[in-house]
């Protein structure tokens, strides 16, 4: 008789097999979260992207009131889609702040004109340095800024309709 | 007939593919994204340090092989911050902190990285005892 732990080898492999195999055929998860949640913004100052709005710093998000930060660009196209629901966003009362990535004052401003301008500050990061600085992989991204200037949640790609109450949520939670 | 309706299939599903790659902005690269430093030693540095940083907007790439604009100002934060003295690995240290492992391939031993290391030298130990033992038995 043939001992049963000679099987043992064959049965590891084909585990190995059977978990490799699953594996494949789970869809890859392409969003790298930031580690930077529950962490303070770091000092930045960034110029205004547009004529109409202020541009950002760090201070102006730890005046006690918690705010959206979104991470977006007038070249980004899943931008437009999330142009309505950051507008919802407003008028249940989020004040948004926003930065701008690698963008001119006019291809801001026309985006603006276009899509709506829901936002009550927007700074200019031109080499991606504020982004990089909380994590932020890609643009749209939204990220949840508590009063005390503290990263408390982020949204990675554009903003769903389903998405208007988790963030109307966390921001409540964030104050 | 059939082959202008394939054509117009065709260049639908290209131009949809065509979507993303018009998704840039029109900015110019940041200054170190393209030039090296002046300084070969410190070039060198940042050289070893970008081929083993991944772009996170094309996550098969480092940021030393990929034109995407995000790896531009990628390389362009490594090269202005070894040129302030700063050492390559407070550099990987400084974007772990905030990606994650993922960001380096740079093999670490992490809590979820130890088994990567610990399972061949436990194969090659396993396998040791065996070959000793079937040696051993035979003699």
């Amino acid at each position: 008789m043939i001992r049963w732990t000679l099987w043992v080898p064959l049965a590891l492999f084909l585990l190995f097999c059977g978990v490799a195999a699953y594996q494949l055929t789970q869809p890859k998860d392409e969003f790298i979260a930031s580690t930077m949640i529950g962490q303070p913004l770091p000092e930045f100052d960034l110029r205004a992207a547009s004529a109409d709005r202020p541009g950002l710093a760090a201070r102006d998000l730890r005046d006690g009131k918690p705010r959206l930060l979104n991470i977006w660009a007038s070249w980004c196209i899943p931008c437009i889609a999330e142009a309505p629901q950051l507008e919802a966003l407003r008028r249940q009362g989020a004040d948004i702040a926003a930065v701008a990535i690698r963008d001119k004052p006019e291809d801001v401003a026309r985006f603006l004109a276009n899509y709506g301008n829901p936002y009550s500050r927007i700074g200019a990061d031109d080499l991606s340095e504020l982004q990089l600085a909380i994590g932020s992989s890609g643009v749209p991204e939204t990220f949840v800024i508590d009063g005390q200037g503290i990263i408390r949640y982020q949204h990675i790609g554009d903003i769903r309709a389903s998405d208007v109450p988790v963030l109307m949520q966390e921001l409540a939670e964030a104050k | 007939m059939l082959s202008k309706c394939l054509l117009a299939a065709m260049s639908v599903f290209l131009a949809a593919a065509a979507i993303p790659a018009a998704a840039q902005d029109s900015m110019p690269p940041a200054p170190y994204a393209y030039n090296q430093l002046a300084d070969p030693e410190q070039e060198a540095k940042a050289q070893d340090l970008m081929e083993t940083l991944r772009c996170l907007k094309c996550q098969s790439q480092s940021i030393a092989d990929s034109d995407a604009p995000m790896a531009g100002d990628m390389r362009h934060q490594v090269r202005s911050r070894i040129a302030q003295g700063e050492e390559p690995e407070a550099i990987r240290a400084w974007l772990v902190a905030r990606y994650g492992d993922y960001v380096s391939y740079a093999p670490t031993v992490s809590e979820t990285t130890w088994p990567l290391f610990a399972v061949p030298l436990l194969l090659v130990l396993l396998a040791g005892i065996i070959l000793w033992r079937r040696l051993r038995a035979r003699s």
